[in-house]
């Protein structure tokens, strides 16, 4: 099936299966790889991406329904090599160890914060439910997003 | 040893530095074994039994060739011939262990849901999964072993070849008959029983491997998710008959292992010869519902601990039974994880005598192994129960019984009744210190408060004090122990002709930023920027010495490993300096990265210029070798013992069993601190993985055998939702046996956790009658046990 979609802000065509998972269609066409794979039942949120501005799963996603959408993924959110705010925040704060699960994170964090601009710790928290870490016990990765949110 | 609360001065050591690994890993750029892209790669899937125990009747695999794009199928038997050893133990803890042979495909018999029996090959991921569910196996089922009692039983013996399902029994019992004689004196005596449930070690990243085998050049890249690049190497080469000379293992990025991939697993091996077979790139990557399975799971113990105490709660007397599952087969150190634990039941308390037995079996699961702690969280989770339980017969608070009990600081170097060397501690201090932080006193007066207002919801406050033996290990010890390998750490230390700095490690960092905190050791000797350090690591081409990253070793023998071989760069770099500046080597001073002759400090050579006359060798001292490099192998006179107190808080609401984690407070001391805010880290996510052992995670089997928590939606990792932010606080006592005076502490918050947590629930179950509950202590649980005490 033909699938024409903006990545990152490029267009691109591409003829896919119709079974293709939206994160394999990122990994191996797209050869973006910064976007995670961390379960099979969507209970992670490694593999979370932006579809037209909001957070998805992109492993609950097929390729095709992303067509004549617009994808954001971890590698299109720094610009002109300066990292997003999102990600400043991460590093500034210890929010990351092994890393697998942080560009989920980010995305995740950047779109919660888009719809709460000032959140409380709590719901932070609530609002990361479907993010899982296993290296930081989650401290750092809410102090960061707070922080965000603060600048 | 004395304790202080700072990091001692402003150098580059001791620093909270923001990492160097960030950026890639925040960006996307990082590569993790998935992100690698190799050209005409195949891909493999395994099939897995659906049985915990059966014989393998038959298994057709034309189905599965006829699957578009399946290129070849194998089963173990049609595999035997590959392999030149079985997969490896590491540690036959003694010399009658019984090991069953244990090959990468099943051959036979399975002996656990998940044993693999065959692994299709195809052209791509999708084809080889469909190829995979195509195979047909038909088994004859035999009753699976499940129950610790029922392997110990022998009722049915899995490994039939070794008669039994007992692997070993091991004793640690230095003066039996004192302990005895503690017992029948004693005037208090408490006996706990306690269930170390099986875990699943999650970490982020599935397991994965790529194989880029060289058919005419020979050699083999082996990229694989693991902690382990060089023991994998030599293992890899043992059990392929190929040379180690021709095998490189690179580990890339790698998504957290905790243990889980410290260990050589059948999936590395079969994409090794099946390279070598078909002479293509070979590519595996684990599912999350396939790795709950096929990898190692952690804990599996039944532990029965006694102590014996006199009138005033003092501990004469501790007295250990486990029993132990290793599931269905020794993996890479299966059976020395009890013993890792063994020496550790006295926990931090002056304890005259001890006695230890420990016997394990093999069951029909998932093979156990090293998981956050080996050992050591099951012996602290013991200790610091039954200590509660001790305190509650004696009659005193559990901050009292403790400090009525612990090694003083002033008994340090102690000589634990184990027969180890605690090299320093304050565990009072710790105490005080956690006790003062998280406000225990106020604490207390809510608690009493609410118990008189019969609040439903009652308030629990739970301590432990831990102790723990990192810096695995002088090599002699190990010896003792019988493990096959030694303890010791390499490192290399170079400068570069523009007077940068590369550091080689044979650490295999997953998560832990050892390129930051190498980078400060090297830089605050060296007197540089850690930015112009550079540490390599994890590729057997560029380290061919390691011996990886497990147990909290990574600083204490790798970080001093660094300082070392610095050190003897500067060495090589004063006389070079000397000479250059006509100055005898003990005339120059270093300071701030540049050699200056004493009394007159116009004479002075900076470190970069030392470097560049090194490499251009143009005027060295007679007899030098140009260049500025040095190596150290640093091998750990003694164990590193880090130790701290946590404070847990939770609020049960008596209605419905819920327990909320309302605070928690962890004081940890790890000597020396090269990163302040790595530390932080460290403590924050072991805090959380020792309290979702406590609350929420337990790998649960039927009585079949099955895994029922195969995915992540069944088996609970918990989110951020479950946890409040968590005070930390340090102490800082110094380890006087290395020259960093550092002491790890990637485990210590695990370690700490789960004790501190359930005793904490156990205190707010007091006025109920409740003084126990088995982990994880769910809402079911613990409403179950309130309408029980009822009764
Ligand atoms: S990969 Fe786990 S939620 Fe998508
Ligand atoms: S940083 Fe490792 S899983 Fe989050």
């Amino acid at each position: 099936m033909e699938l024409s979609l903006t990545v990152n802000g490029k267009a691109r065509t591409d003829d896919v299966e119709p079974r293709l998972l939206l994160v394999h269609y990122l990994r191996d066409v797209a050869r973006l790889t910064g976007t995670n794979i961390g379960c099979d039942t969507s209970s992670c949120g490694a593999c979370t991406v932006h579809m037209d501005g909001e957070a998805v799963k992109s492993c609950t996603v097929l390729a095709v329904q992303a067509d004549g959408h617009e994808i954001t993924t971890i590698e299109g959110l720094a610009s002109d090599g300066t990292m997003h705010p999102m990600q400043e925040a991460f590093r500034q704060n210890h929010a990351l160890q092994c890393g697998y699960c942080t560009p989920g994170m980010v995305m995740a964090a950047t779109s919660f914060l888009k719809e709460n601009p000032h959140p409380t710790e709590a719901e932070v928290r609530e609002g990361l439910e479907g993010n899982l870490c296993r290296c930081t016990g989650y401290h750092n990765i809410v102090k960061a997003i707070l922080a965000a949110a603060q600048s | 040893m004395t304790t202080t609360e700072a990091p001692p001065e402003e150098r580059v050591f001791g620093q909270r530095l923001l990492r160097k690994e960030d950026p890639e890993l925040l960006t996307g750029e990082a590569r993790f074994v998935a992100d690698v892209d190799v050209h005409g790669a195949l891909y493999i899937a395994l099939v897995r039994s659906t049985l915990a125990h059966a014989r393998i009747v038959s298994i057709d695999v034309g189905p599965a060739l006829e699957v578009p794009g399946v290129t070849a199928v194998f089963t173990g038997a049609d595999l035997e011939q590959e392999w030149a050893g079985p997969l490896p133990c590491a540690w036959p803890v003694t010399e009658d262990m019984k090991a069953p042979t244990h090959l990468p495909l099943a051959v036979g018999k399975v002996c656990y849901t998940g044993d693999a029996v065959a692994v299709v090959v195809a052209e791509s991921e999708y084809q080889a999964r469909d190829g995979a569910e195509a195979v047909v196996v038909e088994y004859e089922p035999l009753p699976p072993v499940v129950d610790l009692g029922d392997a110990v039983s022998d009722r049915v013996v899995i490994h039939e070849d070794l008669g039994t399902n007992k692997s070993y029994t091991w004793e640690l019992s230095p003066d039996a008959e004192a302990v005895d004689r503690a017992f029948a004196e004693a005037t208090h005596r408490v006996h706990g029983h306690y269930i170390q449930q099986r875990l699943i070690p999650a970490a982020m990243e599935p397991r994965g491997v790529v194989v880029i085998p060289q058919p005419f050049g020979g050699e083999y890249t082996v990229i694989s998710a693991t902690q382990i690049p060089h023991i994998l190497k030599v293992m890899l080469a043992l059990t392929s008959g190929i040379s180690e000379t021709s095998i490189r293992v690179i580990a890339p990025a790698v998504g957290g292992g905790f243990g889980s991939k410290l260990d050589v697993y059948a999936e590395e091996l079969l994409s090794l010869v099946l390279a070598r077979r078909l002479k293509r790139p070979i590519r595996w990557i684990e599912t999350r519902s396939e790795g709950t399975q096929a990898t190692i799971q952690g804990r599996g113990q039944i532990q029965d601990i006694e102590l014996a105490a006199d009138a005033d709660g003092r501990i004469t007397a501790i007295r250990v039974k486990l029993l132990a599952d290793m599931g269905a087969y020794l993996q890479l150190v299966t059976p020395g994880v009890p013993l890792l634990g063994a020496f550790l039941y006295a926990g931090v308390y002056d304890v005259p005598a001890y006695s230890f037995s420990c016997t394990s079996v093999f069951t029909n699961l998932t093979p156990t192994d090293a998981y956050r702690g080996a050992g050591r969280p099951e012996a602290t989770y013991a200790i610091e129960r039954a200590i509660d339980q001790l305190a509650l017969e004696v009659g005193v608070d559990p901050a009292e019984i403790r400090r009525r009990n612990y090694i003083k600081p002033d008994q340090f170097p102690y000589n634990s009744v184990a027969g180890l060397v605690y090299d320093s501690g304050n565990y009072v201090g710790s105490l005080e210190k956690a006790l003062d932080l998280s406000g225990y006193g106020e604490l207390r007066k809510e608690q009493e408060r609410r118990r008189e207002q019969n609040d439903p919801v009652q308030l629990g406050i739970g301590l432990s004090t831990y102790m723990e033996m990192c810096g695995l290990a002088p090599s002699r010890v190990l010896a003792s122990l019988r493990y096959v390998a030694g303890g010791w750490e390499a490192a290399t230390v170079r400068l570069l002709p523009t007077g940068k700095v590369q550091v080689v490690t044979g650490t295999s960092p997953h998560g832990q930023g050892h390129e930051t905190s190498w980078s400060q050791i090297a830089a605050d000797r060296l007197g540089v920027s850690p930015d112009d350090v550079e540490v390599l690591h994890g590729d057997t081409a560029v380290s061919p010495y390691g011996l990886d990253s497990y147990g909290s070793r990574s600083l204490a023998v790798g970080g001093v490993a660094v300082a070392i071989a610095t050190d003897r760069v500067i060495e090589k770099a004063r006389q070079i300096a000397a000479h250059q500046l006509e100055a005898a080597e003990e005339d120059l001073e270093f300071t701030a990265g540049t050699f200056r002759v004493k009394g007159s400090p116009e004479k002075s050579m900076p470190l970069g210029a030392v470097a560049f006359e090194a490499f251009t060798a143009h005027n060295l001292p007679d007899g030098m070798e140009p260049n500025l490099e040095a190596s150290s192998h640093f091998d750990p006179p003694n164990f590193t013992f880090p130790f701290g107190t946590h404070v847990c808080v939770v609020e049960i609401d008596t209605e419905t069993g819920g327990v909320r984690l309302r605070g928690y407070t962890a004081v940890d001391d790890c000597g020396n601190q090269v990163n302040p805010l790595i530390v932080e880290g460290q403590v924050h996510g072991g805090v959380v993985q020792g309290v979702a052992q406590a609350l929420f995670e337990e790998a649960s089997y039927d009585s079949q055998g099955n895994l029922l928590t195969s995915t992540l939606v069944d088996y609970l990792v918990p989110a951020a939702s479950e946890f409040p932010s968590l005070t930390t606080g340090t102490t800082v006592t110094p380890s006087p046996t290395n020259l960093l005076g550092v002491k790890g502490v990637g485990e210590a918050g695990t370690i700490g956790a789960a004790p501190a947590v359930i005793n904490a629930v156990c205190d707010a179950l007091s006025p109920y009658g409740i003084h126990d509950i088995d982990m994880p202590a769910t809402p079911e649980r613990v409403w179950t046990a309130i309408q029980e005490a009822a009764r």
